[in-house]
């Protein structure tokens, strides 16, 4: 279901306006706050929940995860760096919080200085490994990282 | 010139002045009770606090309610603490204590000192007041007008939601033309003056128009402000999920992927796609 504005909670700041991929947030020219111009349009990516500073946008979840009349609410926290869920039934009795980190260092610091990186061989042109591979994939490890290599197995479950 | 009592050169009678005054009173008075009415605001208000009630998690004092109160007063109310953007709150500071300035002054100028060109201090207020709003809206109006910042429209397009803002603009700018050129200006009467009744139109419009402008964000945005703080003190939140501290242990025990990833101890990690303004159109 595509997402919502609480009014009373919006104060028309425009992150939803600038972060929205479909370009379908847009403001009121009557009441100068948010809303969803087009709901058709919106595939729920939930960039607008999560950028909105007052917590304004709501979004109703898939009813896979979800039925009717539940609530799934979103925090994302730049500062601490995680992402807390809230997924809440009709009758208040599944009440489930989750929480994730998004990040492990600060935000901006320690990206790759690509411009400072030495040009590739010719060797390394004609080799089919992409930039920082094999260590990004954690050849130099062993080998590839598989479910064997490491002791597990794929579980039966639901495949669609 | 800036020091006087502009409403003491205008000739008009004491009771043409002070009724016009009581009539765009009760002309906002009148306007905000339809709104009220018009958009339902009460029962919307009712019923959300309704729904909170049933999501509470721990009971509230009648204490806790006066403190939010107070908190609301001082924070979102005096100070316009909901801005998350510190140039919007500014802004807003400027104009709504320039507003508040700017109508106190002139109820004092036109029920105290009508015929008074000497009127102690109200004369400097009502200038300073009328400076404020208009340096806080047009910095508004030109820049920081989400329609500007964020939706790349150019500031001349206008909306109906620019009724209120507009008029208030027009209203302090012709209001300090009108102060400051005085006899000057293009005159209808003798003193009456083109600024006088340009100044007179927008205030008209400014306060007959309460039902299809922003004005009504005066009596909503505390109601709206003081639910929130409710809803956190109640602890429903509005269904939001709890974050906590992350070096919190009991956290990392629930979550281990915090102290695996994060460390035990994270850092702040600072601002992300919130470091930049929303001017990315």
């Amino acid at each position: 279901m595509p997402t919502f504005v609480y009014m009373t909670r919006c104060d028309g700041c425009g992150h939803c306006v600038d972060i929205c991929p479909s370009d379908i947030m847009h403001i009121d020219p009557t009441y100068r706050r948010a809303y969803n111009i087009e709901p058709n349009m919106c595939w729920e990516c939930y960039s607008c929940v999560k950028a909105c500073p007052h917590h304004a946008i709501d979004v109703r979840g898939y009813a896979d995860f979800a039925p009717l009349g539940h609530s799934v609410r979103v925090i994302r926290d730049e500062e601490k760096g995680v992402i807390a869920w809230r997924i809440k039934s009709r009758n208040g009795e599944n009440d489930l919080n989750l929480l994730a980190p998004i990040t492990t260092k600060p935000w901006g610091q320690h990206i790759p200085q690509l411009a400072n990186q030495p040009a590739p061989s010719q060797e390394m042109r004609d080799s089919q490994l992409l930039f920082n591979e094999p260590k990004y994939i954690r050849l130099d490890d062993g080998d590839l990282h598989t479910l064997e290599s490491n002791g597990l197995e794929m579980k039966e479950g639901v495949y669609y | 010139m800036l020091t006087t009592n502009p409403f003491a050169s205008l000739g008009l009678s004491e009771t043409i002045m002070q009724g016009y005054v009581i009539l765009m009173f009760l002309l906002v008075v009148g306007g905000t009770l339809i709104d009220v009415i018009h958009k339902k605001s009460a029962q919307y208000f009712f019923e959300t606090s309704q729904k909170q009630q049933k999501n509470a998690r721990r009971s509230i004092t009648s204490g806790d309610k006066t403190s939010a109160a107070i908190s609301v007063l001082l924070n979102e109310v005096l100070t316009s603490a909901e801005f998350e953007n510190p140039m919007r709150r500014l802004s807003h500071l400027f104009t709504m204590y320039g507003f508040i300035l700017f109508v106190v002054s002139t109820v004092v100028l036109i029920f105290g000192y009508a015929n008074m060109a000497d009127a102690g201090i109200w004369g400097t207020l009502w200038h300073l007041g009328a400076a404020s709003l208009a340096f806080g809206g047009y910095w508004f109006w030109f820049v920081i007008r989400v329609d500007v910042s964020a939706e790349g429209k150019k500031w001349y397009q206008l909306a109906k939601a620019d009724l209120f803002i507009v008029s208030a603009l027009m209203m302090v700018t012709w209001a300090l033309i009108w102060s400051i050129v005085g006899k000057g200006g293009i005159m209808i009467t003798e003193s009456i003056s083109l600024c006088f009744v340009l100044f007179v139109l927008s205030a008209t419009t400014l306060f007959s128009t309460v039902l299809w402008s922003k004005f009504a964000h005066m009596f909503f945005k505390p109601a709206a402000a003081f639910q929130k703080r409710i809803t956190k003190l109640d602890g429903s939140q509005e269904n939001l999920p709890d974050v906590g501290e992350m070096n919190d242990p009991a956290i990392q025990a629930r979550y281990p992927d915090i102290p695996e990833y994060m460390g035990t101890n994270p850092p702040n990690m600072g601002l992300g796609i919130k470091s930049e303004p929303p001017r990315h159109y």
